[in-house]
């Protein structure tokens, strides 16, 4: 027998060690906490001191568990959209003698994670905070990432100790909207920590359901649940939430499967079947979000045809890309789902119809061999973009069979975002005809205003395509002073009617914001928007 | 010495002020605008160009050149525009974490190199030489981030024995030698010494190739001496190239390992880049760069001493 220097029971007995180190509990709830540890599709943690950076899919996060807004959503419903409710105010209404002056009744009683309590001037130091540079606890970080949300604040008192007023620039009745964004730090401790940002990120106090225990950049935030939180109906069921940042789909995806997370956000679309096959639970909803093309409305710019702009909706097959998806997504039949009290009723039917879209392209004046030729700006990968390159792709082969010639121009989202903030008419857009950003649609403002009225049109706003209906920016400026919910409603189906009607953008599928949970994960409501309600975890 | 090493100090000021200068112009070059690491994509032109002035974006770019420069001759890298923190703590974190993963990959990678480039070149011609010189082009040749996703759908998803991701489970940012450590370390590391083994192995086994070749390998065995004594002058013989090779690559491993941190989320430079790349996050760009510029001058400046020492007739020269 041969002389070797191993055995195979060396090497069984090898394995066994390295698997009993595997088998080690590698969750942190070993002394009976109840503890779970969620991927963040982010690189970093969003910032901690008030207002996240990192989209309102962050507000999740570092937002609605540490603090709270004056005007809160419903999130822990999710058979149907949320709605506005009482946080931090009570109550809010608009002055009828001057209906730019809103008032807002604050909650007794409310204490931040530090022991002070919320009072009037605490909220007006908060818009110091964000919206007065010359304040001395100012925060430009907080102020970049709310200011563009509070676009109507022109000023703020405070009417007695547990009443603010607040003026907006014009009459605005979607005003409340804009305050879901703006979130409440603690004063007292700002003082406390020396008058610095940069420590109040690592020792914040806010209001919320959650206090923050460790904060390691780059790689975790620990949520601790707030056993004092003023809603008895949010307070958090677990003990300890740890937000891990697990930017790579597939990374996070590969370690929820290994068990080194117990949840994620938006796992790889291929990986479905094997997670379900794992005892995983895909969790997704309808989400407020877009995957669409904005198409150019400047001279030059074949759009400018109607035809072939409903063409380019006919010959998207919307249920293939859901395929494509996993499952991970919705056909779009316009800006908004049609669930939305926002949706209306459109006679213009998005559907997959190869020969109407031909005929629409034929009676344009183009065919196959005489393709209308035009360049999309598209981004290669990023936040909200879904699986980017393949549906644009796939989107570039379907069109070509119909007679539309799509050069693809692949950026960085980054660079798209640039783009998008400059417009079609801007001379860098020259020979671009469509922007591929994919959006929030959350409120009245985000989901249509902001993209069909004319006084947003790009750089002021982002209608970027240069959009401009007479009937629609009435409407849109009529919803502005409506104060009644439903009538807003009813306005802003009818803007939705219209350019779905007039095809002024190619839509293509809704984000249903897909989440895995392990078995591990026994609760959770997945509200039908970005902000999510993390204390409804178990 | 003393006297070369203040030299060799003088002589990285052109470079570090060369590498930035260079790193900044390339970031404006490329398309894309550092505010997006600042405010939400949707922004509206009014508030864009307060930001924008409020950050000292609307300088001249020869002017924020300047500024930054002036900060870091300071003492000062900045704050980053995405976070707002102080840039050293998040680097320093990061470069230590970068550190022991390149250092752990050498670990691992430097000596198969040695052994496998000893035996090619000892054995040279022969099934031992084309097995050793066959691994060695393997470990250059595949690409190192697809091998990291190979080894976490093997040893993480399907075994389940290491970690996909991180630095650690606690994710205190440290780093410590204990298993709760190690086995976040093992996957990365494996993967990332694949190529400066492939490298180690060829050099080596081109330096004993030559080295065996001389009249003075044939004199010594001519004298009679055995072959250990033999092995023990083509090692020193070899050392000093040995040496600047896996100084080299060290250098690479700490500037290099973008794909593979990534991959792995482990928090180190690379990552740090890549988010900065993405974000346009231009000072933590620019600070990374130039600390890992630094830190490879330094390397280099650490292995011609060490050369110095092994081999005499560099100290002549």
């Amino acid at each position: 027998m041969r002389d070797v220097p191993f055995a195979r029971r060396d090497l069984i007995s090898g394995a066994a060690a390295l698997a009993a180190f595997a088998a080690m509990p590698k969750s942190a709830n070993a002394q009976g906490e109840h503890v779970l540890r969620y991927g963040m599709a982010m690189a970093d943690v969003p910032l901690t001191t008030g207002q996240p950076n990192r989209g309102a899919g962050a507000y999740q996060f570092t937002g609605f568990t540490l603090y709270d807004p004056l005007v809160g959503w419903e999130m822990n419903v999710d058979d149907r959209p949320g709605k506005l409710v009482p946080a931090l105010a009570t109550s809010w209404e608009v002055d009828p003698s001057d209906k730019k002056n809103w008032i807002f009744k604050l909650r007794p009683g409310v204490k931040f994670h530090d022991g002070s309590l919320l009072d009037a001037e605490a909220v007006l130091w908060n818009f110091e905070k964000v919206l007065n540079p010359q304040a001395k606890h100012f925060d430009a970080a907080q102020s970049a990432q709310v200011k563009p949300r509070l676009p109507s604040v022109a000023s703020w008192k405070k009417l007695d100790d547990m009443t603010v007023q607040v003026t907006t620039k014009a009459v605005d009745a979607l005003f409340p909207y804009q305050l879901l964004w703006f979130l409440v730090s603690s004063p007292a401790q700002y003082e406390k920590l020396g008058g610095s940002w940069e420590k109040f990120g690592f020792e914040p106090s806010g209001t919320g359901p959650f206090k923050m225990g460790v904060l390691v950049p780059r790689t975790r935030v620990e949520l601790v649940r707030n056993p004092d939180y003023w809603d008895k109906t949010r307070i958090a069921k677990l003990d300890r939430l740890i937000l891990v940042c697990a930017p790579e789909d597939l990374g996070r995806t590969n370690a929820l499967l290994s068990g080194g997370l117990d949840l994620i956000e938006t796992p790889t679309p291929d990986a479905v079947p094997q997670l379900t096959s794992r005892g995983m639970k895909v969790v997704g909803n309808v989400t407020p979000h877009v995957w669409n093309y904005h198409l150019s409305m400047q001279p030059g710019s074949p759009w400018l045809d109607k035809r072939l702009r409903m063409a380019a909706n006919l010959a998207v097959d919307r249920d293939a890309i859901v395929q494509l998806m996993g499952g991970l997504a919705k056909p779009a039949f316009g800006q908004v789902d049609p669930a939305s009290p926002w949706f209306g009723k459109p006679n213009f039917k998005l559907r997959y119809d190869m020969d109407a879209a031909r005929k629409l392209v034929s009676d344009a004046g183009f065919s196959k061999s005489n393709p209308v030729k035009t360049k999309f700006i598209v981004a290669t990968s990023g936040a909200g973009q879904m699986l980017s390159m393949p549906i644009n792709e796939y989107i570039q082969q379907s069109y070509a069979d119909i007679g539309i010639q799509i050069e693809l121009m692949p950026v960085e989202l980054e660079v798209l975002y640039t783009a998008w903030r400059k417009g079609a008419a801007d001379p860098s857009m020259a020979g671009i005809s469509a922007n591929n950003i994919a959006y929030v649609t959350s409120d009245p403002f985000y989901a249509i205003i902001r993209f069909y009225a004319s006084n947003q049109i790009a750089p002021a706003g982002v209608n970027w395509s240069g959009y401009k209906n007479e009937e629609v920016d009435k409407l849109a400026a009529a919803i502005t002073s409506t104060f009644d919910v439903e009538a807003q409603d009813k306005m802003l189906a009818r803007i939705h009617e219209i350019v779905v009607d007039d095809a002024v953008q190619v839509w293509v599928v809704h984000d249903t914001n897909p989440h895995v949970l392990s078995p591990k994960v026994k609760n959770y409501v997945q509200a039908q928007h970005w902000f999510q309600d993390l204390t409804t975890l178990g | 010495m003393l006297i070369t090493i203040l030299r060799r100090i003088l002589y990285a000021l052109p470079i570090a002020l060369a590498v930035s200068l260079f790193c900044f112009a390339l970031v404006h070059i490329a398309p894309g605008d550092p505010i997006n690491a600042i405010l939400p994509p949707d922004a509206p032109a009014d508030v864009v160009d307060a930001v924008r002035k409020t950050y000292g974006l609307d300088k001249p770019l020869p002017v924020q050149f300047g500024i930054w420069l002036w900060k870091v001759l300071q003492g000062d890298l900045g704050k980053s525009l995405a976070t707002g923190r102080d840039i050293w703590p998040d680097l320093s974190g990061a470069l230590q974490n970068t550190l022991t993963l390149a250092l752990a990959a050498a670990m691992i990678g430097f000596p198969i190199g040695i052994v496998l480039g000893s035996l090619a070149g000892a054995f040279r011609g022969t099934w031992i030489d084309r097995a050793c010189v066959g691994t060695a082009v393997a470990g250059v040749s595949v690409p190192h981030y697809w091998l990291g996703m190979v080894m976490v759908v093997i040893f993480s998803v399907t075994l389940n024995w290491l970690p996909s991701m991180g630095a650690s489970q606690d994710g205190s940012g440290g780093w410590s030698l204990d298993w709760e450590h190690l086995q976040h370390l093992v996957l990365p590391a494996i993967t990332l010494s694949v190529i400066p083994m492939g490298i180690v192995t060829r050099t080596l086994r081109g330096i004993i190739g030559e080295i065996l070749g001389q009249d003075f390998i044939t004199t010594l065995r001519g004298k009679g001496l055995r072959r250990p004594g033999v092995v023990v002058h083509v090692i020193k013989n070899a050392a000093p190239q040995a040496l600047s090779v896996m100084g080299l690559q060290l250098g690479y491993l700490m500037g290099g390992s973008i794909l593979v941190e990534t991959v792995f989320a482990w928090p180190g430079t690379g990552l740090l880049l890549n988010n900065a790349i993405f974000q346009r996050d231009i000072p933590v760009l620019q600070s990374t760069i130039l600390v890992l510029a630094m830190f490879f001058v330094a390397l280099n400046l650490a292995v011609d001493m060490a050369q110095s020492l092994i081999d005499p007739r560099m100290r002549r020269a």
